[in-house]
């Protein structure tokens, strides 16, 4: 496959970036996108150029390193797949794809396709944890959690945290993160004791972290590579008017 | 191994004196009693097809209600109230929100495939200008009566009439054009506030979102109703 990529390079945090036009002849259609991009940058450095600075780790679609937007759509146009497990049978020969990073002011490019994406990390450390005292471990049976309870919990916890939903935002905003991380938590027992303090501190730290307000547009859902569905903000939001409300216990 | 930083300057949380979501609230309910305002409205519109006295009397009766308890036009000034701080907190968050979004998303991507979300949840800010001229337009016309060909207050019925003559076709033509991007902004404002309420629910989604669009539709087709009677003879 020939493929020409437009690509954001930027050479840091502070650089004016431009977008620049590289040719790939040797794409094979099993490739996945990551590896594309290990083609393109052993080539950059055989020619002594600059590889393109790009986000990765696991390379399975769990990890939540890899991020950027394909053709603008994050994580690229198939559904529920994350950039890392894109491969590239779902391009046309001789197509122009274009490569850019994730666009919020809550995550700063470092360098070329690179976010600082810390600010997800300051919204977890801000409420999205349980407090558990060491000791025995339980038995597994002692707290029962009722089937509904675990499996909504469970499509919620694999959120993967890769900010795919604040790049699709028009708004720049985390509400599917966070109504993620707040539903997660929130329907299990475990969560309980913190349910209150935790959501008002993860939506003040969301909000500090200069991530705008949610307008209920769905994009986020559409470009979630987990599928994490829109309902997790309106759990989000039904939790915060609790916990505000005068009915809640802040921690 | 995850190393969390604090940004430079490093002051931790700088708070804000109020939460997007808390914005979001206020325009939720602030929304909802403009909603509810808008059917009992287009109601009392809708007696124009009973004839002048039954239109007129009601609007009357608008003002005497509760007299001699109440002084003349005391339920509409109540009404006026709310709705006037309802519109104003509306729109004052709306604003705010706005801003805090061009903030968060300052750079445009180079790449710009078709939009995901509705046409309404696209349109809901300009959307919504567009509603606050016709809203400034409308009271002059048939509260206020300044710009009304007719213009006699108490004389509703005929106010309406003249108002939407066939000669005036483009006074109709921009009240269709306001009314329709009222009904924009309700099929995606209604389930919106469901959603920032936390009425919303995967199971419950589809039904709210019908339920929006029945009750945009409803008021649309309602308050378009007297307009297009009146340029096309039906009321006269």
């Amino acid at each position: 496959m020939r493929l020409t990529l437009k690509i954001w390079r930027q050479s840091d945090a502070d650089a004016t970036g431009t977008m620049v036009g590289y040719q790939v002849d040797d794409a094979d259609e099993d490739m996945s996108f990551l590896e594309l991009l290990d083609v393109l940058n052993e080539k950059l450095i055989l020619s002594g150029d600059e590889p393109v600075a790009f986000d990765h780790d696991c390379r399975e679609g769990i990890c939540g390193s890899c991020s950027m937007v394909i053709n603008g759509h994050p994580h690229g146009p198939q559904k529920a797949t994350t950039a890392c497990q894109l491969h590239l049978r779902h391009f046309r020969d001789g197509e122009t794809i274009t490569i850019e990073p994730w666009r919020a002011a809550a995550f700063p490019v470092i360098k070329d396709l690179v976010v600082d994406r810390s600010a997800f990390d300051r919204i977890i450390q801000a409420g999205g944890y349980v407090s558990v005292p060491t000791g025995a471990a339980p038995d597994a049976h002692a707290t029962p959690v009722p089937k509904v309870h675990a499996d909504r919990a469970f499509t919620a916890a694999a959120c993967i945290g890769c900010g795919a939903c604040v790049a699709a935002c028009p708004n720049g905003s985390g509400s599917l993160f966070l109504g993620a991380k707040i539903t997660h938590l929130g329907e299990l027992p475990q969560g309980q004791p913190e349910r209150d303090g935790r959501v008002v501190r993860m939506v003040e730290q969301h909000d500090a972290e200069g991530f705008g307000g949610c307008t209920n547009t769905g994009a986020c859902t559409v470009s979630c590579p987990k599928e994490i569905p829109l309902d997790v903000i309106s759990q989000l939001n039904h939790d915060y008017i609790a916990a505000t409300s005068g009915r809640g216990r802040i921690a | 191994m995850v190393t969390v930083q604090k940004r430079p300057g490093g002051a931790g949380v700088r708070r804000l004196r109020n939460t997007s979501l808390q914005l979001k609230i206020v325009m939720a309910v602030t929304g909802a009693i403009s909603v509810l305002y808008l059917v009992l409205h287009m109601i009392g519109n809708l007696k124009i097809f009973l004839g002048r006295s039954e239109l007129d009397t009601y609007a009357e009766f608008l003002r005497t209600v509760g007299e001699p308890a109440l002084p003349y036009s005391t339920l509409l000034w109540i009404i006026r109230v709310v709705l006037t701080v309802s519109i104003v907190l509306h729109i004052v968050s709306a604003t705010i929100l706005a801003r805090r979004a061009a903030r968060a998303r300052p750079v445009r991507y180079a790449a710009t495939p078709k939009t995901p979300g509705s046409y309404a949840a696209r349109t809901m800010r300009w959307g919504g200008v567009i509603i606050l001229l016709f809203i400034v337009y409308h009271i002059l016309d048939l509260t206020t009566g300044t710009l009304n060909p007719n213009g006699v207050g108490g004389a509703v019925y005929d106010n309406v009439v003249s108002d939407f003559a066939p000669s005036r076709w483009y006074v109709t033509l921009f009240y269709t054009l306001a009314v329709v991007a009222v009904g924009f902004h309700l099929r995606h404002g209604i389930w919106s506030a469901l959603q920032t309420l936390g009425h919303s629910s995967g199971a419950r989604r589809h039904a709210q979102k019908v339920t929006s669009t029945v009750i945009a539709v409803v008021l649309t087709v309602g308050f378009l109703a007297v307009p297009f009677a009146v340029t096309f003879g039906l009321v006269a």
